[in-house]
């Protein structure tokens, strides 16, 4: 920053700034409402959605394969076409956002809180500790991600438990790391020392001072992590071995268009993957915002 | 420096076994291979001759045994659904995946550098600000969906290119190779680019990164201070210094390109070592899938392993102690 720092009467300056940081800014700006209206269409979803896609009761097999702006045979418009089985593919994408979020959020938030712990025991305890710690951390990070997850799944089946479970196995390592760094830096600082000699707890010393003071960095880095947890569902669900095809997620309404694409029915395919794209960079741009205010580096 | 060497390669094999026991346990909990090799009308004793000669009939540890003895001896075990050594299965499909990253690096690194070098030099200028924004859609794409929007727009719509395959191959130095016929470059440009455009993202931001780093340091202030052109100076001092860490970059990114090479291979029905994985995980085919993983751990493993070694041979700062830093 080269300006001069206007003094600010307020509390916050730093939320202030990072606020500033994505008002001013017309591309993180869009992004940021884009994501906004997406949570709340996802999270709406069974108001929203003309139909329920997952009832497969409503559905009508004639009306398979429709065009956008085609008309059911009830009547009804389906704005953006149906898929093979009839699904109006509005409904499907609603409810395949809700599906992609709640994996994205889920899987993020599990793989935070083991990498978090597994970070500040690592920067507490040292020693023998942190180097297995460490160690594990090494050999997981040294995998793309995907290979592990694929292997993974295809032993353990398709479910959207078992996505969660293998996207947090293989994203906790990247948060221990980041949160050991943090810790390790906030550890040195005189106010831990200040509690250490007064003779509190270990345990309280992590949890009251050393965890609120050096997760900040971790959790700017796990905004962008939920685009790439989504990702990552998205591709395992398109390789067959993610979400059950009773729920399917944008990955999987995709995968299910793939085999129509060449004939012409784009709509099958492309439709839920811009919404996916759409989710996706949002998440990107947004995060990408956060960190460069927050100066994080790495994630 | 030995010493350094001796534990790291100690580690290293370490790693492997780690890998073999966790891999080899977890594959074997893919449904049962037996159902999907024998037809229904098969009788039960040849059904037990089967499952006798493929070794499935023996405890788990024991075939692991079985699996780690042999493997030290190159013999990575027999595919349930070719019949042949997994490891000149694998072999037999490097080349295509092989070619495929190559074409894909290349590009990335033809078309990255100069982006990033143009990003790096006016940082806060509109074109560097549309790169930059660039590359964050580069990232985003998931690589499946860009594979499918690319067969779209230049198969389905415009009709220029084939969709899928590996089109004519040619004999090069004893590989099939399509990098040779112009049926064989055309099927590959599609896969390739579709490889390429995170690593070319990746590689702008690296560039740019480093350009506009390397622009305030005192070697730059003092060529300018001696009248040297700025063209010279960032094409012969800027431009080496920030290849460093570029081509470590690169040398890595190596490694994961065999990995996602799979979502591509998948999207393009390119028959590389990727959709062979994806096919094996399909048709239950348990050595393949053991056998694939294990190379590819060994792949990653030597990589890192050369990396961490170039690092102490060129920066003496790097502690060889063998603290577990």
């Amino acid at each position: 920053m080269n300006k001069p720092i206007i003094p600010d009467d307020t509390a916050t300056p730093l939320r202030r700034k990072v606020l500033r940081g994505i008002r001013k800014r017309p591309t993180t700006r869009g992004a940021g409402i884009l994501l906004a209206c997406l949570v709340l269409l996802a999270v709406f979803a069974p108001l929203i959605a003309p139909q329920n896609p997952y009832d497969l009761a409503t559905l009508s097999v004639m009306d398979n394969r429709l065009a956008p702006g085609a008309a059911s045979m009830s009547g009804s418009v389906y704005w953006l076409g149906t898929d093979a089985q009839g699904r109006d593919m509005v409904s499907a994408i609603l409810y395949g956002l809700r599906t992609s979020l709640l994996v994205g959020l889920l899987s993020t938030l599990g793989a935070l809180t083991i990498g978090v712990a597994a970070g500040l025991l690592a920067a507490q305890l040292g020693g023998m500790v942190d180097a297995l710690i460490m160690r594990i951390v090494d050999f997981m990070l040294g995998f793309p991600s995907i290979l592990v997850a694929l292997v993974l799944l295809a032993s353990v089946g398709r479910g959207v438990d078992k996505v969660i479970f293998a996207i947090i196995l293989v994203q906790w390592a990247q948060y221990a790391r980041l949160m050991r760094a943090s810790a390790l830096v906030e550890r040195r600082k005189e106010y831990i020392e200040a509690a250490v000699n007064f003779g509190l707890p270990t345990p309280y010393i992590m949890l009251a001072h050393l965890l609120p003071n050096s997760i900040g960095a971790v959790l700017v880095v796990s905004t962008i992590n939920i685009a790439s947890a989504i990702t990552l569902e998205a591709t395992l669900s398109f390789l067959g071995v993610g979400v059950p095809v009773t729920q399917p997620s944008l990955g999987l309404l995709i995968a299910n268009g793939f085999d129509y694409l060449l004939s012409g029915e784009y709509w099958i395919a492309v439709f839920p993957g811009l919404a996916l794209v759409l989710l996706i960079m949002s998440l990107n741009f947004v995060g990408d915002r956060l960190r460069r205010s927050f100066n994080v580096k790495g994630g | 420096m030995t010493a350094y060497i001796l534990q790291r390669l100690i580690q290293s094999a370490l790693v492997l076994v780690a890998v073999s026991v966790a891999v080899f346990f977890a594959v074997y909990g893919i449904g049962d291979p037996v159902e999907l090799l024998v037809p229904p009308q098969v009788s039960a004793a040849e059904r037990l001759a089967l499952i006798k000669r493929l070794g499935l009939d023996l405890p788990v540890w024991q075939q692991y045994f079985t699996f780690l003895v042999n493997a030290l001896k190159g013999d990575l075990g027999t595919s349930f659904v070719h019949g042949v050594p997994v490891v000149s299965l694998i072999l037999a499909r490097l080349p295509a995946t092989f070619e495929l990253v190559l074409l894909s690096m290349t590009g990335a690194a033809v078309i990255g550098i100069p982006l990033g070098l143009l990003a790096g030099l006016n940082p806060d200028s509109r074109p560097s600000r549309a790169i930059m924004t660039g590359t964050v859609i580069g990232f985003s794409l998931p690589s499946f969906w860009k594979g499918m929007m690319l067969v779209l727009l230049f198969s389905v719509a415009l009709g220029w290119l084939p969709t899928a395959g590996r089109g004519e191959t040619v004999a090069f130095l004893g590989i099939q190779t399509s990098l040779f016929t112009t049926d064989g470059l055309r099927h590959l440009i599609l896969p390739s680019l579709n490889l390429a455009i995170p690593n070319m993202a990746l590689m702008i931001r690296l560039v740019a990164a480093g350009t506009t780093e390397a622009m305030t340091q005192d070697y730059v202030k003092f060529a300018r201070a001696k009248g040297v052109r700025r063209r010279r100076i960032v094409g012969r001092h800027v431009l080496r210094n920030i290849l460093i860490p570029v081509v470590t970059v690169v040398g890595i990114e190596f490694g994961s390109l065999v990995a996602f090479s799979t979502i591509t291979e998948t999207v393009f029905s390119w028959p590389g070592m990727g959709k062979l994985l994806i096919d094996s995980i399909y048709q239950l085919d348990r050595p393949v899938v053991v056998a694939y993983v294990m190379l590819a751990t060994l792949l990653f493993v030597a990589v890192n392993f050369i990396v961490d070694v170039l690092y102490a041979v060129l920066d003496p700062r790097v502690k060889l102690s063998g603290d577990m830093v």
